[in-house]
């Protein structure tokens, strides 16, 4: 388990010191994926180098599994890092290597024979699908297949931990699916703990179960990334959760606003669906005992690791009693309602 | 004999060629040899300048700031000043202020500053997340140098150390001028002082192709080793 307890990292700059990290308490279970977002300096990437000592807190302490890795340096340090693989935006791969030299750097690092560690790379370099390629060098191969030996170096000494540093965020969407696809594959073969931080909300909802929300070196909101989809409580949170669940949630207000200016009588509804009734047809059993004329303005559906959720706007027009029925029905329904014209 | 008008560069008659071969041997020799020696001493103080840069410890900052100090200052004395300069310790150490053996120790002292600061700067130009990448494995401080700076700047380290031969040969061209031996002291004194052109002329096409012949091998290296690109 990792354990983050009153940690606070103060950087001394001529402006006066700043506070990339203040009083924050996390605790991550073995075997989790958790992810940590938040946008450009809020602290997020600080707080995952303390993981591996690469930064120390100014105050509190950092533990993983009961060893204080904030307090290590030097030898004991080195050896804990053996244990925590980590990936990177920019690869870091050593371009003067192969890809195998590349995976075995890590366990010639960690004083292992040239022989067991040819043949664990050629072993890693399968697991992330890249058997074929060992004798590529990484200018000869495409932004996905550098990261995948990204990936076989950070777990080449059997690390407990993977850190993964925006290990997608230069990457192009089909890419981004692949790599996160193998993390997941990985944390599910290998039982492994996997703390990624990234400013997309899509990788922390495609393959994380835990999320932290950072802003300003604070984390604002944390727990089951279901829960925090449902109901995003920070306004740093909805931003991110709304850019993920309406991506053009900016030309739906528009287009929110142009209806209401074209049907005044119109009900318009905002349903969130999570879970199992996102599976339902809840819509069609409503209209089916509400009959209403019924206009779908936009709506999106996602898959999350703990089940699905999904957002709809709709304008249902028609009379009063029907339309406070089917809301009510709704409601019965456990779908979260917003009426949107009724201010 | 006629030594003045463009036709005396071509009298090849009086061109003694087993000193012409005695003397381009000499220059290749002293070339090669002080090439080994600042290429072993530039990466060892462009290393110590690299690893002793942003340190907080006040000796380790003594120690950058001298070994700048050193560097700094042998890179500035014009090389034909900084063999006169040397000439009593020359003297000390080789036993003698003739010949190749003699123009060593200047030849040194002036290249490896100037080499180190191309190595400083072929460390400083590494991406910094590859070091990184290796600090957060557990890589101890060595570690880092064997496998990670040191294969990483090769072609920045074999290009610098390409260009600082190639003005070594010049340098050797210089020290003959004051007895080191070797092309220069050839053109110098049986070419220039005894009014024989053609001499002259032949010592420099050869140190011309020397010069070309170390380019042609620092390129190919280069292109070699250098995986970036395809």
């Amino acid at each position: 388990m990792i354990e983050f307890k009153d940690v606070t990292k103060t950087f001394d700059a001529k402006q006066g010191s700043v506070h990339a990290v203040q009083d924050v308490n996390l605790k991550i279970e073995d075997g989790h994926i958790y992810g940590i977002v938040g946008y450009s300096g809020a602290g997020k990437s600080t707080l995952m180098r303390m993981l591996n000592g690469l930064e120390t807190p100014t105050s509190g302490s950092v533990n993983i599994d009961g060893v204080e890795i904030s307090a290590l340096s030097g030898a004991p340090l080195r050896e804990q890092r053996h244990k925590i693989g980590m990936i990177f935006q920019h690869f870091n791969l050593l371009w003067s290597r192969t890809v195998l030299e590349n995976i075995m750097f890590p366990l010639e690092i960690a004083g292992k024979s040239k022989a067991e560690a040819k043949q664990k790379a050629e072993h890693l370099a399968e697991l992330v699908g890249l058997a074929g390629r060992e004798t590529a060098y990484p200018s000869e191969l495409s932004g996905g297949q550098k990261q995948r030996v990204g990936i076989a170096r950070a777990l080449a000494n059997d690390p407990q931990i993977l850190l993964s540093d925006e290990a997608t965020s230069a990457l192009d969407p089909q890419t981004t699916d692949e790599v996160l696809d193998l993390l997941l594959s990985i944390n599910q073969k290998l039982h492994l703990t996997i703390i990624l931080i990234t400013h997309e909300m899509h990788v922390i909802r495609k393959i994380a179960d835990h999320v932290a929300v950072m802003e300003d070196g604070k984390i604002v909101e944390k727990g089951p990334v279901l829960e925090v989809f449902k109901r995003p409580k920070q306004a740093v949170t909805k931003r991110f959760v709304n850019e993920e669940v309406t991506p053009s949630l900016n030309d739906t207000t528009v287009v929110v606003d142009q209806l209401l200016a074209k049907y005044p009588n119109g009900t318009i509804v905002k349903l969130t669906f999570h879970g199992d009734q996102a599976q339902l047809p809840i819509v069609s059993e409503m209209l089916k005992q509400y009959p209403l004329d019924l206009n779908i303005i936009e709506g999106g559906i996602h898959q999350t690791q703990e089940g699905a959720i999904g957002s709809l706007y709709l304008q249902l027009t028609g009379d009063k009693v029907q339309i406070d029925g089917a809301l009510a029905y709704l409601q019965k329904m456990r779908v979260e309602t917003e009426v949107l014209n009724r201010e | 004999m006629n030594s003045q008008g463009l036709s005396s560069y071509f009298q090849f008659s009086n061109v003694d060629w087993g000193n012409m071969f005695s003397a381009t041997w000499e220059t290749v020799w002293m070339t090669v040899g002080s090439m080994i020696i600042v290429a072993i001493l530039g990466l060892a103080l462009g290393l110590l300048l690299f690893e002793t840069t942003n340190s907080h410890n006040p000796l380790v900052k003594a120690l950058n700031w001298l070994v700048a100090l050193f560097v700094n200052v042998f890179r500035s004395i014009p090389f034909i000043i900084l063999i006169v300069l040397l000439l009593p310790i020359t003297q000390k150490l080789v036993g003698t202020i003739i010949g190749p053996r003699a123009a060593l120790p200047s030849l040194i002292i002036s290249a490896a500053p100037f080499y180190a600061r191309m190595v400083e700067l072929a460390f400083h130009e590494l991406d910094h997340g590859v070091v990184e990448a290796a600090e957060s494995m557990g890589a101890t401080r060595w570690q880092i140098i064997r496998k990670v700076l040191l294969p990483e700047s090769m072609p920045a380290l074999v290009s610098g150390i390409t260009v600082t031969t190639i003005s070594l040969i010049g340098y050797t061209a210089m020290a003959g001028a004051i007895g080191a031996g070797g092309l220069g002291t050839l053109a110098y004194q049986d070419g220039f002082q005894s009014n024989n052109n053609a001499i002259t002329l032949v010592a420099t096409v050869i140190i011309v192709i020397i010069v070309f012949i170390f380019q042609f091998i620092g390129d190919w290296a280069v292109r070699r080793i250098d995986k970036r690109a395809n």
